[in-house]
Formats: C-alpha cells, structure tokens, sequence
C-alpha cells in the first residue's frame, strides 16, 4: 500500500541548554493514502510538533519524513504545494468576510481567477458557510470559523491534510458537524488526513489508523480496532476511600481469580478481568475482606483510555492536566 | 487507494518562481488596504499627533520664525514638511503589529506553509505602508496649507517630500517588522517603538532650523535618519533648491531603507527557529 505520509526516527528539542525541552525524541509512523489517521495524545505529547515538521513549518534535530512523496527538508517548496494545513490556533483573517479569505487563498497558490471563484463558492456551500460568506468572519460562530480554517486549507485541492486539534474548544453540536466533514474529505477528495486530537472519541470515531503518542514518543499503533483487541476482556475501575491502601488494594485484587494486569495509579486502581460480570463479586468481596474502603467502581468494555494507561502507564486524563501544567 | 488521489497538478508550480513573489506581495498588500478601507477611524487616529504639532505648535511658536536661521519663511511653512516626515515614521513604527496578530493566530503558521515566500510577506507590510504614508502626508500637507503654508517648489518639491516620507516609512516598517518577529508581543513592540521614535524626531531639525540646535544635537541629527528626510524635504520645497544637498540624503535613506529590509527579512529566520 502506497503511504502519503512517511515519518522516521523524528527528534526535536527547543532551547538550548538547561532549558531545552525535548518536544519528541523518535518519532515514525506511514499514513497510508486516502485514509484518515489520527494522532492521539494528551497536552504536551509532541504533536504539534510533529505537525508541523510535516508541514515544513519547523525543521527536526534528526529524523526524515516525506510527505506526498516529497522529502520535507529537501523539497519543501513542493511539499507546501501537495498540503493543506490547518494549524491549531485559528488561522482565518477576523478582519475579511468568508470569500475574501478564500479568494486570497486561491491566489496565494497561483489558482486562477474563475476557478478561486467556483472553487470557493463550492467550499463555502459544502461547509454550511454560504449564507455568511459576505459576512466579516469575526461576528462568525466558533464553529463556522473553524469549519473556514478547513475550507482554506482545502482551496488549492491538497493531497494531503494535516488538522492539528481541529474540534478542540468546539461545543459538542459543532464538534459533531465537523466530524462530518473531515470524514467527507477522505470519501468525496480522496485527500489524505492526518489529525492531531486529545478527545479519545474523536480519534475512536475518525481515525482509520492511529498512533498513540506520549512524551515525544510512539506507544502504540493500530486501527482503533486493533488497539482495543490488544487487551482482553473487560476493563474495571475500582477508586479507593483511601489511597494510602493502594498497595493492600493491590494484593487483594491480584488474588482474584480471572483477573489480569493491574494498574495503579493514584486512588484508583485498573484492573483487566476477562469477563467484567463474573468477576465483579469476587473482587469486591477480596476488598472487602482486606478492609479496603471503596469510593466507586465501575465496568467497561475496553476504550482507547484503556489503551493510553496499558502503554502510557497513566490515566489519559492524569497525562493531559500534569501536560497542561507543564505547557502553562 | 491511491488510485483515488486527485491527479491534478499541484496549482501554481506551472508558473515561474519570480513572478509570484511579486504577486503575492501585491496580494498582500491588497489585503491590508481592505483592513484600513473598513476601519478608516484607524488612519484618522494616526493623524491625531501631527495636527497637534501642525496646529498647536505652528501656532504656539510662530515667532520662533523671527530668529535668525530659520530664514524668510514663516514656522507653519518651516515645520509642516518635518511633520509630514515625522508622521511617517511615527505611524510605520506599528507596522509590525499586524505580524504580532497573525503570529499568536495561526495565520502566520498557515501562510509559512503555503507557497507565498518570505520575501513578499515583508514586501506586502512595507508596500502597505508606503501607501499609507502617502496619504497620510497628502492631509499634512493639506492641512498646512489651509492654514496657510506656501511653498515655491512646486509639484516637483511636493514629489520629493512624499518620496522622502515613503522611505522614512519603509525604514522604520522594516524595522518594525524585524521587532515584531523577534520579540513576538505587542507591549514589547509598543516599548521599542516609543523609545525610538519621539528622541528622534527631537534631536532633528524637524523643529528647529539647524543654526539654532545645542552642538550634541546638531551632531546626533547628522546621522538621524529623520532629519535627512525632512532637510531634503525643506530644501525641495524651497524656490531654488540645492539638489546635491536633497539627492545625497534622500541616497542616504534609500541605501538604509534596503539595509533595514534585509534585516527584516532575516527576522524571519529567527522566527522560524522558534517554532
Ligand atoms: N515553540 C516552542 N518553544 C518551546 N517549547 C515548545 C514549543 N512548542 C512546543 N514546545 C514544547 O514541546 C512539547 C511538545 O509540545 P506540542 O508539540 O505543542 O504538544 P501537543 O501539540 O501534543 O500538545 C511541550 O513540552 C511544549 O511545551
Ligand atoms: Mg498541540
């Protein structure tokens, strides 16, 4: 199978000194043409980064990538041709109504005049943004605005889309509606996207393949599919009164018949159990008998969550604050 | 699967790579005229200070004229061209702020991906700037005219006045610009640009005729981009003007203007290192 992205052994450290930060330190991956793949990580994970060395925007320590069958650093002149970019700050002009953005858009990449107009009234039409494209996009909502920063990078007809957390501070509605869209872009252009996203559900819904990436580096890859088969059986969450008794708790639940690998990780303890119904009761009653308080417990089919913590070794949503805290 | 990419060419890699700089520069430059032609109360804000000093001190130190050394002219008709080149510079020192916005919104990112080369996001600053200046220095001029300036040199001088203004704009643009990407804030930007621009339009003949400067002054105002503009500004205007004395510093300014444009550009390397 043909890839339209190709990424290999990427390393990329800003500042210099004691200061420096190793923003991704290794990382590969092959998108396979037409499909969307997504990028799943919390806050501070690398990918940004990653993105944007794909897009010819930052240059690595280390490491090739080729993109469109285009060398990155050897040919970025080209690759800026074969790509849209939709960067995750906003990147519409405020100050322009919709087709003005579009149209300087067009021009930029040399399109000539008839097409920029057809091409343009296309987008906005196919976007929902028709009856505000003479509208200057700052009165826009969240949503229209960011469905604009897709329509933008689409203009030129990319072969390759790169959506770095394009539903991020989207109210649920508008989230649903641009999940529409980007799943539309791969059927009705056949245009290849890479997606950056924190929202494990968005990557489960999107995402043909994905990696899972934490601190800089690849944990995992797989079709979401795959990744959750990985694990057996179910997943249960047991949150304790007190997690002094972690380690008691721990104990107790190993000596459960039917369950597998434990995680722990603060008060709450992640347990793989083959079948979540028939192990319950046992388990509880282990704690019970090791007087171990509980706050809650719940069962579930495995997610990607439980993919995160199985290669990650933390919660998704312990990673993505202690990232937010760094990133601050 | 790759079956189903589209096969069209990449748009724009037909045409040459020279050509499209220029436009892109063109676009851009059409870009932030649409920005001013909606919010006109912008350039009117930016004529605020010059009319003070046109109008208030034109009339407030019209006597100053009476010393020896500022010739037979009056103030008003001394001091509006030394407005007209003070304006531009003031007015160019925010060119960098619309590289500020469209750095902390993704526009910057966006456009650094696209085709367009550095070269013409600057250009399309300073081209836009220059515009600017020209009509800004059209309503200076005005203005002293109404109030009644009179000026011998004619068209010819008005010329060299409103050429002297664009590449006092183009400098301080550039340099606005190099800030901006370096420095990457607006409060920083604002700092740069106040610490710049008031001392040097002080120690310049914009204000006082040049005899009548303390010794330091005149010595600071011989290598003060302003004061070359608007000497060579006055000269033209005057009714046989000494062309050696305005070509030797409107050169002056045009080889700084092309210095501070590189230095612009080189900005941009420092920038994307950052990101
Ligand atoms: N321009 C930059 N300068 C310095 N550090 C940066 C820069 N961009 C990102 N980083 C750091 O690199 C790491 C990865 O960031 P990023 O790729 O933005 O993560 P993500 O997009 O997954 O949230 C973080 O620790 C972040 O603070
Ligand atoms: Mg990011």
């Amino acid at each position: 199978m043909q890839h339209a992205i190709e990424a290999e052994g990427l390393v990329k450290t800003y500042g210099k000194g004691p200061k420096a930060v190793r923003a991704l330190s290794g990382v590969g991956f092959a998108v396979p043409s037409g499909t969307v793949f997504g990028m799943l990580g919390p806050n501070g994970a690398g990918k940004s980064t990653t993105t944007k060395i794909l897009t010819t925007l930052s240059t690595p320590d280390s490491g090739t990538a080729v993109v469109a069958g285009l060398d990155v650093a050897k040919q970025p002149g080209a690759v800026r041709h074969a790509i849209g970019y939709v960067p995750q700050k906003p990147c519409f002009d405020p100050t322009a109504t919709g087709r003005e953005n579009l149209t300087l858009q067009g021009h930029v990449y040399g399109m000539p005049g008839s097409d920029i107009r057809s091409r343009g009234t296309h987008l906005l039409e196919r976007f929902g943004l028709a009856d505000a494209a003479d509208r200057i996009t700052k009165t826009w909502s969240g949503g229209m605005q960011r469905k604009l920063d897709v329509a933008l990078a689409l203009m030129h007809r990319p072969r390759v889309l790169f959506l770095d957390e394009p539903t991020t501070g989207l109210d649920p509605e508008a989230r649903a509606d641009m999940w529409a869209e980007i799943s539309g872009v791969t059927q009705a252009d056949g245009v290849t996207v890479l997606l950056t996203t924190h929202y494990l559900e968005e990557a489960d819904q999107l995402a043909d393949r994905l990696v899972i990436i934490d601190r800089g580096q690849v944990v995992a890859e797989g079709t979401p599919e795959e990744l959750k088969g990985g694990l057996d059986g179910d997943a249960v969450q047991v949150e304790l009164a007190d997690p002094g008794q972690q380690e008691a708790a721990r104990r107790a639940v190993a000596a459960v018949r039917g369950v597998g690998e434990i995680t722990a990780d603060g008060a709450r303890l992640h347990a793989r159990v083959g079948n979540g119904a028939a192990t319950l009761p046992g388990l509880l009653a282990a704690l019970d008998g090791a007087g171990v308080p509980l706050a809650s417990v719940t069962v579930a089919r495995p997610s990607l969550d439980d993919v995160y913590l199985r290669h990650a070794g933390r919660s998704f949503h312990s990673a993505d604050r202690a990232g937010t805290e760094v990133a601050a | 699967m790759s079956a189903t990419m589209t096969s069209a060419a990449p748009a724009g890699t037909a045409g040459g790579q020279r050509g499209p700089a220029l436009r892109h520069a063109v676009y851009l430059t059409g870009r932030s005229l649409r920005i001013l032609r909606r919010e006109p109360v912008y350039l009117a804000f930016t004529l605020i200070q010059p009319m003070v000093w046109l109008l208030l001190f034109g009339a407030l130190f019209e006597r100053v004229a009476d010393l020896p050394g500022f010739g037979d002219t009056s103030y008003l008709e001394y001091l509006t061209p030394g407005v007209v080149v003070m304006t531009a510079m003031m007015s160019a020192g925010w060119a960098g702020s619309q590289f500020i916005d469209d750095m902390q919104r993704g526009v910057m990112d966006r456009n650094l991906t696209s085709p367009v080369s550095r070269g013409a996001l600057i250009t399309g600053a300073l081209a836009y700037q220059a515009v600017v200046t020209v009509v800004q220095s059209l309503i200076v001029f005005g203005v002293g005219l109404l109030a009644g300036a009179r000026y011998d040199g004619g068209l010819a001088g008005v010329l060299v006045v409103l050429l002297c203004a664009v590449l006092l704009a183009v400098i301080f643009a550039a340099l606005s610009c190099a800030v901006a990407l370096t420095l990457r804030s607006q409060e920083s930007l604002i700092g740069v640009s106040q610490f710049l621009t008031l001392p040097l339009a002080f120690l310049s003949t914009v204000m006082m005729a040049p005899a009548l400067l303390p010794g330091w002054v005149g010595t600071v105002a011989r290598v003060n981009p302003v004061d070359w503009a608007a000497r060579a500004s006055r000269e033209a205007l005057l009714g046989n003007p000494d062309w050696s004395a305005v070509l030797g510093r409107a050169g002056l300014l045009a080889a700084l203007t092309l210095v501070m444009a590189w230095l612009a550009t080189r900005a941009f390397r420092a920038y994307q290192r950052s990101v």
